[in-house]
Order: structure tokens, then sequence, then C-alpha cells
């Protein structure tokens, strides 16, 4: 039995070992000199398993006794993790090691926060479900004040530290009330004690539950800490956690959903279609006034956020699909954003001042480009990328019947389209100033063209993932 | 009412007692104090579950080492509880109000709780049978939770990398023992005679 449960979670076993002979290896050899080769490693390690993932996997397969479930769904969102956070290692090499914090336990931390969201995506078991969170949320927390001598490091990592405990302790004192009525933390045992029903029991705990979610996420009314993280952390960090973490916490969401409390659907969407019209009204009206661009790439994550949760709230497998590809698109377009913000830098330092970029397109015009199509494509125009994922999720809400959920939608949606297109008039029309360094980086520029080109590119079929999702949906919903 | 039952009140209402001082008591070391004993009525419980090694547990290894040395890192850090205690009677009475209103709305579905009519099997059906609860744990722990045992590895593994990260500094130019150089020293190499002249130095 325990052969054939080791051989479903290899992929995440061989991260694992990979991570501690990683650390081993750097602490007894040349530690801090090792870390860009480690990095490069790590990337190179996560594409492989993406692609192991994904040529090899097939069926649905539940390991020890059903706490770790791997189908299809498990699988996109690994891939779609592991991608991830191999392309921000990339992003972060030069920058992390201009500011002298470039250690050999970022790639190991990372690393190991993979199995971690690998785990959370597989979880069939609520102490599954909160072991993978934990070991996630544990490296981020170290991540975000990796750079120890800044204060805003710091305080954001405490920050995030104090308020991601809370959480968990919400999310736990859900899993014991779930666990007190059905008399079983499985999920497959859970969704059956429901009986057609919602008894008072379940209900409370998968609010309670919902609620740690949803502060993973950064759905508003639970997003307090997402700006000022985001602002504190370092830049490939804060691209690391507006891209990897959030998938993992969305599909661990749905899954939950759909697993556990499959039961209640009528009882989850209101509450979901509640947080998602919060989220993508917050997220796009309190971005206008934003100074920092890594503020407002925060607030214009819980707008994205909010997207995200409108699919799902629009139930049904069509809802789950439409989730899982905006979140796809999603982090392809943060990827692209967030190097853009990586390769801003005036005088060898960092710059964040959104008002840095005035006539930034007549000195750089390639990067200028780039980023007028990310950020039309994060807007949501037409001819990109970001519409279609917009397009999808809104269809999912209208088709879940929530058209008003839609309405709003799009209202939020031509609000939020203000922010990002003033950073384009900024770099198109803005006042003559000192403009920024050219990139140096030949990786970052590499990436940053590559998103973009994605953004139009992707447009001609969405490089095939419609069905893929829809497969992914499919083992969701039953 | 029974012996159990009363036991079983006394010892939540002293963890509840304790984990509320905790919280508002003016002393950080008071509080860790009433956490203790918040942890010792939680260790009381899990005997009236019949669960003595947990209790065990929770007795030697949290009461014992980790609150001990809670106190002695209270003691040791120069932080001036008496202005966070301020900040936090400013939140209070919100805080207060949705604690309220939190406890209301438990109260009010307590009224109408119920549990699923295959909880108490379900919950019974995974405990081994035919052994003591040590044995019990052991079997559940290195067998069915397996995952979950390895995965709560890799957590303290992490957060022991964290802790290693953040705060731990080389420093570079300070002089370190190095026992193996001073064990290989040469006493040759170390000293020399030289015969000086008198009326002459070096």
């Amino acid at each position: 039995m325990i052969q054939s449960d080791l051989n479903i979670i290899l992929p995440e076993i061989v991260i694992a070992i990979y991570a501690m002979l990683a650390l081993l290896g750097a602490v007894y050899t040349g530690k801090d000199k090792m870390a860009g080769m480690l990095v490069w490693l790590t990337a190179a390690l996560f594409v492989a398993m993406a692609a192991w993932i994904g040529s090899t996997g097939s069926g649905e397969n539940a390991a020890f006794g059903g706490m770790f479930i791997d189908d299809a769904f498990s699988r996109f969102a690994k891939i779609m993790i592991l991608l991830a956070a191999a392309a921000i290692l990339l992003m972060s090499q030069e920058y992390m090691a201009r500011l002298g914090s470039l250690r050999f336990e970022y790639p190991v931390l990372i690393a190991l926060g993979a199995v971690g969201m690998m785990t959370m995506v597989s979880a069939g078991d609520l102490m599954t479900l909160y072991m993978g969170l934990e070991l996630q949320s544990l490296t981020l927390y170290i991540l975000a004040s990796m750079r120890r001598d800044n204060v805003k490091s710091n305080e954001a990592g405490l920050k995030y530290f104090v308020l991601g405990a809370l959480a968990s302790g919400i999310l736990l004192y859900g899993a014991s009330l779930t666990y007190g009525y059905a008399g079983t933390t499985q999920f497959s045992g859970i969704i059956a004690s429901a009986e057609g029903q919602a008894p008072l029991g379940l209900l409370f705990g998968m609010v309670l539950v919902m609620i740690g979610l949803a502060f993973k996420v950064s759905a508003v009314p639970f997003h307090m800490w997402t700006p000022d993280v985001y602002e504190g952390a370092p830049t490939p960090v804060t691209a690391y956690f507006a891209t990897a973490p959030k998938v993992a916490a969305m599909a661990l969401l749905a899954r939950t959903l759909y697993d556990a409390y499959g039961g209640v659907v009528g009882d989850w969407q209101q509450i979901l279609a509640v947080l998602s019209v919060l989220s993508i009204f917050l997220g796009s009206i309190a971005a206008i006034g934003q100074r920092d661009i890594k503020r407002m790439m925060a607030y214009s994550t819980i707008a994205h956020m909010g997207f995200a949760l409108m699919g799902l709230a629009g139930g049904g497998a069509f809802g789950v699909q439409a989730m899982l590809i905006y979140m796809a698109i999603y982090v392809a377009m943060d990827i692209g954003a967030f190097t853009f913000i990586l390769t801003m830098q005036r005088d060898g330092q960092p710059v964040t001042d959104i008002r840095s970029l005035n006539n930034f397109s007549n000195s750089h015009p390639a990067r200028g480009l780039a980023m007028l199509i990310l950020m039309f494509s994060l807007a949501g125009v037409p001819p990109f990328l970001g519409f279609f994922g917009k397009i999808y999720v809104l269809r999912a809400a209208y088709v879940g019947g929530l058209t008003w959920l839609a309405v709003l939608g799009v209202i939020a949606s031509v609000i939020g389209a203000y922010y990002y297109l003033r950073i384009v008039y900024l770099m198109y029309f803005g006042e003559e100033g000192e403009t920024l360094d050219p990139p140096r980086s030949p990786v970052l520029w590499s990436i940053l063209m590559a998103s973009a080109a994605v953004m139009v590119i992707g447009v001609i079929n969405l490089f095939g993932i419609e069905g893929i999702a829809q497969a992914a949906a499919a083992t969701l919903i039953k | 009412m029974t012996v159990m039952a009363m036991a079983f009140y006394l010892f939540a209402v002293s963890a509840v007692i304790g984990g509320l001082f905790t919280v508002i008591s003016r002393n950080p070391v008071h509080s860790v104090l009433w956490l203790i004993l918040s942890f010792i009525s939680a260790a009381g419980l899990f005997v009236l579950l019949g669960a003595e090694f947990v209790a065990m547990l929770l007795v030697i290894v949290y009461v014992g080492a980790v609150m001990v040395l809670f106190l002695f890192v209270i003691m040791m850090l120069d932080v001036d509880f008496a202005e966070l205690k301020a900040e936090m009677a400013r939140y209070m009475p919100l805080a207060l109000l949705i604690g309220v209103i939190l406890l209301m709305q438990f109260g009010i579905a307590f009224g109408a709780w119920g549990v699923s009519a295959g909880a108490e099997a379900a919950r019974e059906a995974v405990t081994p049978t035919d052994v003591h609860n040590t044995a019990a744990l052991g079997l559940l722990l290195y067998d069915q939770y397996f995952l979950l045992f390895q995965l709560a590895g890799l957590i303290l593994l992490v957060a022991m990398i964290g802790a290693i990260v953040l705060t731990v500094r080389h420093r570079q130019n300070i002089k370190r023992q190095d026992i193996l150089t001073q064990m290989y020293r040469d006493p040759k190499k170390a000293m020399e005679l030289r015969d000086v002249k008198p009326g002459q130095g070096l």
C-alpha cells in the first residue's frame, strides 16, 4: 500500500529531497556563493517536474486513504504553480544579488514552499489542507522579511506572520467545527455527512474555513495585509506572492468548496459572490490613489482575485474552468508586470514611484511597448489575453444566474482600467523628466518580452488551455 | 453531576480563564504563568478523554520545556509591554463588540446544534482497538497519517531555516577561536630565542 501511495506523491518527494540536499550542499560548500547556481537549478527542477506531471499524470489517484488526491484538477494547478515559481526564480536572481540578499536559503525556501503548495491543491482531508497551507505560509513569512536590514521588509514579514496566524486560527476553528459535525476530516466523509441539507455545524465550519482561505487569496474584507506586505517585501518576493501562492490558495478554495462542502453549494455561492464584488470594487477604486507601483499591483491583485472568485461563484464545471483559465492568464500577466517593475531602476537603485515612468517610452521604446501590452491586458482591453479571462468569468457568473454580479464586474473593470491606463499615459505622454536606467539583465528583458508576446499570440487559441482546464474542472465537479 | 462532569467543568473553566488572563494581564511574566495554567487544564481535559499520553506530552513538552524557554525570552526581551497594552486598549471596544456578536451567534446556533448521524461511528472508526492509547497513537501517526507526519517535519525544517536566515549574522572582522590551528601550533615556530648583546637592541 505504501509503495503505491509514495508513487503518487513522487513529484513532491523529489522536490522535498532536492531542497534538503541543496540546503546541506550549500552549507558545506560555498554558502551564499552557491545561491546563483541553486536558483537556476531549482528553476530547472520545477520546469522538469511540471513537464513530468503534465506528461505522465493520468486518471484520478488517491493516496494515504484519500488524504492526498492526484487528479486532472490538481495536476493543472501544480503545473501552473511550478512554472510560475520557476519564472519568479529566474526573475529574482539579478535583483536579489544586487541588494545583497541573494542567499542560498532563498531557492531552498521556494522549493519547500512549492511542496506546500502542491500538497494544498491535492488535499483530500482538512488535515492535509492545513499542513500544506502552513508549509507554504511559513516560507512566505520568511521570504517577506528576507531583507533583514530593511525596516519595511521586516514589518512586512511580521505583519504577514501575525495576521496569517490569526487566519490559520480561524481556519482551524472552522475545521474543528466541521469535524465535530461530520466526525471525520476527510472531504469524502464530510460531503457524505451533509445529506442534502445544510446542517448548522457544517455551515459554521464552512464559513470559518472560507474566511481562512479568503485571507490567503486576499479577498476583501480579509485583504488588509496585502498592500503593506507587497510594498515591504523585496520585489521578486512580491511577484512570488502575487502568483504561485494565489493559484494554490484559489485551487484549494475550489477543491474544499466542491469536495468537502459540495452538499451546501447554495450557501457558499452567496458568500463567494459578496467576497467577489467587494474585492473587485475595492481593488479597482483604492488602486487609483496609489503612488507606489507595488502597492498599486497589490490592489490590482485584490481586484483580479475578485474576478477569479466570480468564476467560482458562478458554480458548476464551467465556473471552475473559468477560474482556472483566469488564474493562468493572470499569472502570465503578473509575471510580465513584475518583471517590468524589477527593471525599474535609477542609478542602480530600484525605484517604485509611478511618476518615475514619465516619458519612459521615448528612451526605452521596446520595454514601453511591452508594458503597454501588459497594462492593456491587465485592464482587460479587447485584443489582448486579459480580455478573454474576464469574458470567461463574466460568462460563468451569467450562466450561474448571477447576472447582477457580471454587470457589477464590468463596471468595476472599467473603473480599474483607469489606473492601468494612467501608467501607459505617463509612459507615452508624461512630462520630460529623469529617465530610468536601461535594463541590465538579459534574463529580465527576455521574460518581459516573452510575457508581452504571450498576451498577443495567446489570443489565437489561448495555447489550448481551454480544453485542459475543462478536463480539470470536470474531475472536480462530480 | 458526576465526578467526571465536575472535573470537566473545572478544567474547562480554568483553561478559559487562563487564556483570558494570558491576554489581559499587565505583567508579561504573569501572562506566561497564566498560559501554563491553561496548558495544565488542557492536559486535564485530555486525561478525562482517556488520552494520557497526549496529556503527559502537553505537561512535559509545553509546560516543562517550551514555557520555561518562553519565560526566559520574555525576561530578556526589552519590550515596553505597557505601551503595547495601551495600543490594545484603544481597539478594545471594537474587538469586544465583534467578540460579543460572534459569541451571541454561536450561542443562538448552539440551541439547534446537532451532529451527523454517522459522526460518532466515524470518529471511533479511526482508532485502532485492543491497544493502549500510546500504541494506538503510534499506529496512526506512523502508518495512516504518515504523510501528515512527514509534512509536519518539513514545516519544522522550514521554521528552523527561517530562524537561521532571519537572525544569524556572519561577522567578518572578528577573531574566532580555531581549535585545530591551536592544536597544531608548532612551538618551535611560535617562539624564537635571540641572543641580545648588551647595549644593543634588536
